[in-house]
């Protein structure tokens, strides 16, 4: 189930998809390389697991048209592992990571991403930004003032380049800034930091490895509190990538279905000696943006990669870092959601927090599923206090009975039910209380016991109470929501409110 | 909606049948005191891009500027297609109403033809298109891109045109003793469509007491429904061939049949009768699945 697709997500785009793909592929490249160094390892890691992400996500993937690699959220999660355990323990990893990430896909683990709210996401893509950024500062600190004119050139050949009549909008302008930083780096004979310095580089086509590592119980404690992160991070940028495209494209994706491709991806990536990646915002809007809409953009972007880089490889150790930094600035600009920032004003006040604190999580940890957790848990405490605000009680005295009658309206739940109690006039003698439940709604256990606590109390002062419309109220407290899923049975539970 | 009566629904697309799709649906209409809809559809094509920036570079605001870009283009194009599609229709229906009988209602929706006709599809009484349409047109061995997979998704009775109206006096009904075919000798016998023709009861079987006897049982049937005039004839040999053969022999103007009662995978196999008939037929199809 996984190999079908249709034919129109792969040709029928033809044109468009390996232009675009082409672009992608020449992006990824320095994408990949800076990565690799970020994750401490060398760039052919990143470099094949770009490769073989990409295809085998073209092929399997739930979304056509979305461009996953190895990524930076990923690498941030991996610096530990491989600084204390060595390269093949994050091969270990990785494979795991894949694992973890296809049996997501059959439990439908997807749906939970709507858990993650907007203010969220943005968070997400926010702090990504920002530590993609970060991560370039070590390039940029102690270095010579030739470094920071490159990046500066390299700067500006991004932006002002697609301004040139006729090339301008035909050549991708961040392959521009490389070629023409090397060229004068190579010219001048600048002494400053290249890609060779960094590690080595892809000499061959990826060979099929199992990662050199015992098969023991303390493997499997080392590699499994950074492959459940890695998973999760994974996924959720994965996700929330196919959500972007899905919506700039106007089109559907399976969103179970890019959890199993994500998994598989990673599981191949694991064996050919590449690192553990997912899908890329950023890279994503470039394929859309260059005209890459079905599922040959993706492939092509692998394909050409890999064979850049292996027959190029020559050239590709004179790039100077000074230009990848920059294409990674730009990368790091264009992800950060703007938008955001301007309308942090016209936003409410508890969407503004938890965005920010997801991003002050993430910068803080350099893990974003740290900031994803926390950015839901504010998510859902703000909106269960708002919902405890729609609860009141109200009361009536009936003079021919002496009877006391409380009207109780709205959602009791854990947050109200201590309001709840503090409603009812404990302190009027009287004989007869009468509570009417009919228009509340008894969410859970605390909500019970809240409600035991005033009749009790009741009791203790000497009143008779009677209980109207338990049943309707309590008909809440149910665990199996299918059942109220028709317009008619949501009608009898929510009636009146 | 459901309520609604019934009504007609032809598919135009502006293509060179779309005048006698509309002559044969409003026919089906009249006779058949029908409200008649015409229906145009917009294909997207999502899968194709439009645009194309190389300069591969994203800066501020890029989501949200892509965004702004794509929908603004989108929007030009959609609006053009639907005044396009507003053109089609309102020209289908001048030509209708020329005949002061049938007064067609329009309609346009988003999406493929196959979508449209299942959203419909409760409220259709009978479907008619098009043989080929604007992908196909000149190409006289092929069938319409989509019609396979419209007279596969659809439970209603469904009249292909292939050729310019001529008001039907001589129908025939290739028999052969399947579910299809005794539906359609049922339907053809309650029709009030097939009040005052000949209609002619053809059995395609090499075992001439098979064929005998199967044309005796649907002859009876058709008998007993008033002013259809019965003719029935046994052939053999190829059945597409001798069917297409009859059909030019006797005049015929219009065949009904059962359609696709395998499965793809077996008429992948083997080839499909409906769609041998569908291509060599020189007359309209009415099919029932």
């Amino acid at each position: 189930m996984l190999l079908l697709s249709k034919k129109q997500d792969w040709l029928g785009n033809i044109r468009g998809d390996v232009l675009a793909g082409t672009v992608v592929a020449l992006a990824l490249i320095p994408e990949a390389i800076a990565f690799s160094i970020i994750a401490g390892v060398d760039p052919k890691v990143g470099l094949y697991a770009s490769f073989c992400i990409a295809f085998i996500t073209a092929i399997i993937g739930g979304r056509p048209g979305m461009i996953s690699a190895a990524t930076g959220a990923m690498a941030l999660l991996m610096v530990t592992l491989v600084k204390d355990h060595g390269l093949q323990y994050l091969l270990a990893a990785t494979l795991l990571t894949g694992v973890i990430q296809v049996i997501a896909g059959y439990f439908k683990l997807g749906s939970l991403m709507s858990f993650v709210s907007r203010s969220v996401v943005t968070g997400f893509v926010n702090a990504l930004a920002i530590l993609i950024f970060m991560a370039q500062l070590p390039e940029l600190t102690n270095v010579t003032w030739e470094v920071y004119a490159m990046t500066a050139a390299g700067l500006g050949f991004i932006y002002l380049f697609p301004y040139v009549p006729f090339i301008g909008k035909i050549l991708p302008s961040p392959l521009v800034c490389i070629v023409v930083l090397t060229g004068v780096a190579m010219y001048l004979n600048l002494d400053i930091r290249t890609v060779g310095d960094m590690g080595e580089l892809p000499d061959t086509l990826p060979i099929f490895l199992w990662p050199e590592v015992p098969l023991t119980w303390e493997t499997l404690q080392i590699i499994l509190p950074y492959s459940v992160p890695l998973a999760v991070v994974g996924l959720l940028e994965s996700l929330m990538t196919a959500t972007i495209v899905d919506d700039l494209t106007d089109t559907t994706s399976d969103k179970n279905r890019e959890c199993k491709g994500q998994g598989i991806a990673n599981i191949g990536a694991g064996l050919l000696g590449g690192m553990a990646g997912c899908a890329m915002i950023g890279q994503s809007i470039i394929n859309v943006k260059s005209g890459g809409r079905g599922r040959l953009s993706t492939m092509v972007a692998g394909i050409f990669l890999l064979i850049m880089v292996v027959f190029l490889d020559e050239w590709i150790k004179q790039i100077p870092m000074a230009a990848l930094v920059a294409v990674m600035i730009m990368v790091s600009i264009g992800t950060f959601s703007w938008e955001s920032i301007i309308h942090l004003k016209q936003h409410p006040l508890s969407s503004n927090i938890i965005m920010l604190s997801t991003v002050t999580v993430v910068v803080w940890t350099h893990n974003l599923a740290l900031g994803v957790f926390v950015g839901v848990l504010f998510a859902a405490l703000f909106f269960a206090n708002k919902i405890s605000h729609f609860m009141y009680v109200g009361s009536v005295m009936n003079d021919e009975t002496e009877t006391r009658i409380y009207h109780v309206h709205g959602q009791v739940f854990f947050n109200s039910a201590d309001r709840f109690v503090e409603n009812f006039d404990f302190k009027e003698a009287i004989d007869k209380v009468s509570i009417d439940l009919t228009h509340a709604h008894f969410w859970d256990i605390s909500a019970v016991s809240a409600l035991d606590k005033v009749v009790l109390k009741f009791r203790r002062e000497g009143a008779e109470v009677e209980l109207i419309g338990l049943n309707e109220a309590s008909s809440t407290i149910i665990d199996r929501f299918g059942v109220y899923d028709n317009p008619e049975e949501i009608e009898k539970v929510m009636g009146g409110h | 909606m459901n309520t609604q009566k019934p009504q007609v629904l032809a598919c135009i697309d502006g293509a060179a049948l779309t005048e006698a799709v509309c002559d044969y649906a409003s026919w089906i209409a009249e006779k058949t005191d029908a409200p008649l809809q015409l229906l145009h559809t917009l294909n997207h094509h999502h899968e194709t891009s439009n645009s194309s920036d190389l300069s591969g570079n994203i800066g501020l605001g890029a989501q949200e500027h892509l965004m702004e870009e794509i929908v603004t283009l989108e929007q030009q194009q959609s609006k053009l297609k639907i005044q396009h599609g507003k053109v089609i229709l309102q020209a289908a229906k001048t030509h209708i109403e020329k005949s002061e009988t049938i007064y067609p209602t329009t309609t346009q929706r988003h999406g493929d033809l196959i979508e449209a006709v299942i959203d419909l599809e409760a409220n259709t009484r009978v479907l008619v298109l098009g043989l080929r349409g604007q992908v196909h047109e000149n190409a006289d061995n092929e069938i319409g891109a989509k019609l396979e997979a419209v007279i596969r998704s659809l439970h209603r009775p469904i009249l292909i045109v292939n050729d310019t109206f001529t008001s039907p006096k001589h129908i025939m009904i290739a028999y052969d003793g399947s579910d299809a075919a005794n539906k359609a000798v049922k339907m053809v016998a309650s029709s009030p469509l097939y009040k005052g023709l000949t209609c002619h009861l053809v059995c395609v079987n090499n075992n001439e007491e098979t064929a005998t006897k199967l044309l005796e049982q649907a002859t009876s049937k058709l008998k007993s429904a008033e002013d259809i005039t019965v003719i029935s004839a046994k052939l053999t040999g190829k059945a597409d061939l001798a069917l297409c053969a009859y059909q030019q022999e006797h005049n015929i103007d219009l065949t009904v049949m059962g359609a696709f009662s395998h499965t793809r995978l077996h008429d992948m196999l083997l080839g499909s009768f409906t769609h041998k008939m569908l291509v060599n037929t020189k007359k309209p199809l009415l099919l029932l699945r």
